[in-house]
């Protein structure tokens, strides 16, 4: 039953990996357009990046 | 009034400065509808210079902008996007909006602990029951029960709270709430197990507690975001109304500003046609004003320099120039003073879940003693009896109860949402449920508020296409109404406006004149008609010699009838209640087949009828629009609005409604009556459950494991029950 000394502390460290995780999630704000997000996923890059090549300061494709 | 007069645009309002050099502003978007057009304003916006980010949400139809602040005029962001084809309108996220989020982010994170702690230990929990049957060492079982412990300890602090603090406010305001009998529960269980565990006993709650914390806050947390969802999408319909004011800020230069940015004494621009965003007194012009969303009144107000206006009221042919403020002694004043008193006077509506509460915890801790007393007179040592009358107290703890009731809230706000109502409060379904008579206002309620043309069949095609052209070049919200009825897009050259008479030009060496009889020569075909409708405004089209007379009034909601007819179907007494004249309101009671009808009626005199009502025992919902409703509105059993009523009232009513139909108001009540039944059928469920579990843990059987079972499986019972008002709309 020594086993226990590691199985124990390592199902809490898994457990509280989640519950950190979850946390995050939820500070930045990942569950505000679930709607959006799906979408999101599935979008060609050629528009979606239209934000992101501007910051770069590189004209987006015509 | 002057024509140097110079225009501009003021967003500063809804601006916010970020630290970082970087400005933000909100707008609700108009118009999105797919993934597509996330792309297309997403790219759009972020062409512009010194845009840093454009975010689109899907979910709630919004867009946030952020750019580096200095050059760009936060006006070009809406230029471009309504080039890209929306609407859109800047949006102040409000306060109420804020708080919400704050809670329901509260309740997430609340949700989160709990489940991570209910997980946790019930992996520790099932080794203890398992061990309990084969061969763990007592030392074993003490270790796993410490580490659960210390696991439920801090993590009932944290998720508890809201718990715990609705139950201490609860308890201090001298009421009996739900959570009450929820705290303490838990804090009893919790500190029986760690006192059991102290003397190295068999048996610990912890998990037991935990999972109650858990189930309890999924219900909590989904009614927030539903609660939230409605907020959002009624925060953006304010934003589309898109009130603004158009501000003098030099003698002859004026600023379009948003209302929330007017103070009192500031002078505003009243221009023909315009909807007034504000109450003030007027210093300067002459107009005809249509004050029915305020009294009910179809008859335009012929208005002077001193006379007071409402906001919600629409201008006609002048131009104003208003004093900001609201005139002592007016209407405003006496719908305020009568809503505090309305709303002071609300008789406290006792929600079902505290009714229940109120019920059920005295007797579970009743129970609860009797099982002590009993156990110590059959001899049981002091230490077992309390054990097992907590443990009584820990398997009646009201998870099943607590869940009975807002998991039916939760579906039922969303099938709602789906019927176009949007409710303002918690308990406003429970309350729809109970209604047996209906107040219907009748302008902007039973009618559309936007005035229509109701001849046009009678009227050559042609001819009503012309006068639709002419009508474009008028600012007359009569002429407005003509043009939308043609679908006229193009204006007529050289048209030219006498205000107050009509427009007129020259077309083909014909003169072509639109407006009063008088103006047009036509009054004696004008009063022809007139006799058989004595309420709609008359616009005489002149073409030559021609005379045609256009029929404009405010139409009944095209499904009124038919709501009308099945609400009756469906038992309940309907009754007008309105301030407009006798003839208006009897015209409407009859097409609608309502024989009970009140015309002419002040807002003291509406209150005082629902009060009447009120007094037979009957329970009242109120649906109405007008500023003169609000008192009504909060008096009422419960109350619903159009989206299109004046702010106080949409402030003062439990739900409101989208669209042009009345259908919301019936679809409401069906759900309300549905949704109502699942609670109580949900209530029954935990009774029977509690029926069957308190006695074996009188008799003291209830080990950690049967509690488990007992409270997963009446969770999962009530809210699957839940679901089924989903589709209480196609059921009923």
């Amino acid at each position: 039953m020594e086993v226990l000394i590691y199985l124990v502390p390592m199902a809490l460290t898994l457990g509280l990996l989640g519950l950190a995780a979850f946390l995050w999630s939820l500070k930045t704000g990942q569950y505000e357009d679930l709607e959006g997000a799906a979408w999101r996923a599935i979008m060609d890059d050629d528009e979606a990046a239209g934000a992101a090549t501007q910051d770069r300061g590189v004209p987006p494709a015509a | 009034m002057r024509r140097d007069m110079v225009e501009t645009r003021d967003l500063s309002h809804f601006v916010r400065h970020l630290d970082n050099g970087v400005a933000r502003i909100d707008l609700a978007v108009d118009g999105i509808t797919c993934a597509a057009c996330m792309a297309v304003i997403e790219g759009g916006l972020a062409a512009l210079p010194d845009v840093t980010r454009a975010r689109v949400n899907l979910t709630n139809r919004r867009v946030a902008v952020e750019w580096n602040d200095g050059r760009l005029d936060p006006t070009r962001l809406i230029e471009r996007l309504s080039e890209l084809g929306f609407r859109a309108f800047p949006f102040d996220p409000g306060r109420a909006e804020a708080k919400e989020a704050q809670e329901a982010g509260l309740l997430w994170r609340c949700l989160g602990v709990a489940a991570f702690a209910a997980m946790n230990i019930m992996l520790l929990s099932v080794s203890v029951w398992s061990g309990n049957v084969t061969d763990m060492s007592p030392e074993q079982r003490d270790f796993f029960h410490w580490l659960s412990a210390l696991i439920a300890l801090p993590a009932a602090a944290y998720a508890g709270r809201p718990f715990f603090r609705s139950a201490v406010s609860g308890v201090l305001a001298r009421r009996l709430n739900m959570d009450v009998p929820i705290t303490v529960g838990v804090l009893l269980a919790l500190g029986m197990s760690v006192a059991e565990t102290l003397h190295h006993a068999s048996h610990a709650y912890f998990d037991s507690a935990m999972m109650l914390l858990a189930f309890l806050l999924l219900g909590r947390a989904l009614d927030q975001s539903m609660r939230q969802r409605t907020r959002e999408v009624a925060g953006n319909l304010a934003a589309l109304k898109a009130e603004t004011a158009a501000k003098f800020v030099s003698s002859n230069e004026i600023c379009e500003v948003p209302v929330a940015s007017i103070r009192p004494g500031d002078l505003v621009l009243v221009r023909p046609g315009e909807r007034l965003s504000v109450d003030g007194i007027v210093l300067e012009g002459r107009s005809d004003i249509d004050q029915s969303l305020v009294t009910g009144e179809t008859v335009p107000v012929l208005t002077e320099p001193g006379a007071n206006v409402y906001a919600g009221t629409l201008n006609g042919y002048g131009t104003l120039r208003v004093r900001v403020g609201a005139a002592a002694g007016t209407l405003i004043d006496d719908v305020t003073r009568l809503l505090d008193q309305a709303v002071e006077a609300r008789s406290r509506y006792v929600k079902l879940a505290d009714r229940a509460a109120r019920l059920y915890a005295p007797l579970v801790h009743l129970t609860a003693l009797a099982t002590l007393v009993g156990w110590l007179i059959c001899g049981a040592s002091w230490h077992d009896a309390l054990i097992t009358a907590i443990a009584v107290l820990i398997i009646t703890c009201p998870c099943a109860l607590g869940l009975a009731i807002p998991a039916v809230q939760v579906v039922a706000s969303g099938a709602l949402f789906r019927a176009h109502v949007l409710v303002n409060a918690g308990d406003a379904i429970e309350r729809l449920a109970e209604i047996d008579t209906v107040l219907f206002d009748k302008t902007g309620t039973l009618t559309l508020p936007a005035p229509e043309l109701v001849n046009a069949a009678e009227i050559a095609p042609g001819r009503l296409a012309l006068a639709a052209r002419l009508a474009l070049s008028s600012g007359h919200p009569l002429a407005a109404a003509i043009a939308r009825a043609a679908h006229a897009t193009q204006p007529l050259t050289d048209a030219v406006e006498e205000p107050g008479q009509g427009v007129h030009t020259r077309l083909e060496g014909i003169t072509i004149k639109l407006g009063s009889p008088a103006f047009c020569g036509a009054e004696r075909e004008a009063e022809a008609l007139a006799a058989g409708d004595p309420e709609a405004s008359r616009i005489v089209f002149a073409y030559g010699a021609e005379r045609h007379v256009l029929m404009v009034r405010q139409r009944l909601r095209p499904d009124a009838l038919e709501v009308v007819a099945r609400l009756r179907a469906a038992g309940l007494r309907m009754e007008i209640l309105s301030g407009d004249r006798d003839a208006a309101v009897e015209r409407v009671a009859r097409a609608l087949g309502v024989d009970q009808w009140r015309a002419g009626m002040t807002p003291a005199e509406k209150i005082a009828r629902i009060a009447e009502l009120k007094g037979e025992g009957r329970r009242v919902l109120m649906v109405g629009d007008g500023l003169n409703d609000a008192p009504s509105l909060a008096t009422a059993n419960v109350s619903m609005s159009p989206v299109t009523a004046a702010d106080i009232s949409q402030a003062a009513a439990d739900a409101v409604f989208l669209g042009d139909r009345l259908a919301p108001v019936e679809s409401a009540i069906a759900i309300a009556r549905v949704a109502q039944r699942l609670m109580r059928q949900n209530l029954a469920f935990a009774v029977i459950y509690n029926l069957i579990a308190v006695p074996i843990a009188v008799l003291g059987l209830a080990t950690p494991l049967i509690a488990a079972v007992a409270m997963s499986g009446s969770s999962i019972l009530v809210t699957a029950n839940a679901l089924r008002a989903k589709h209480a709309r196609e059921a009923s």
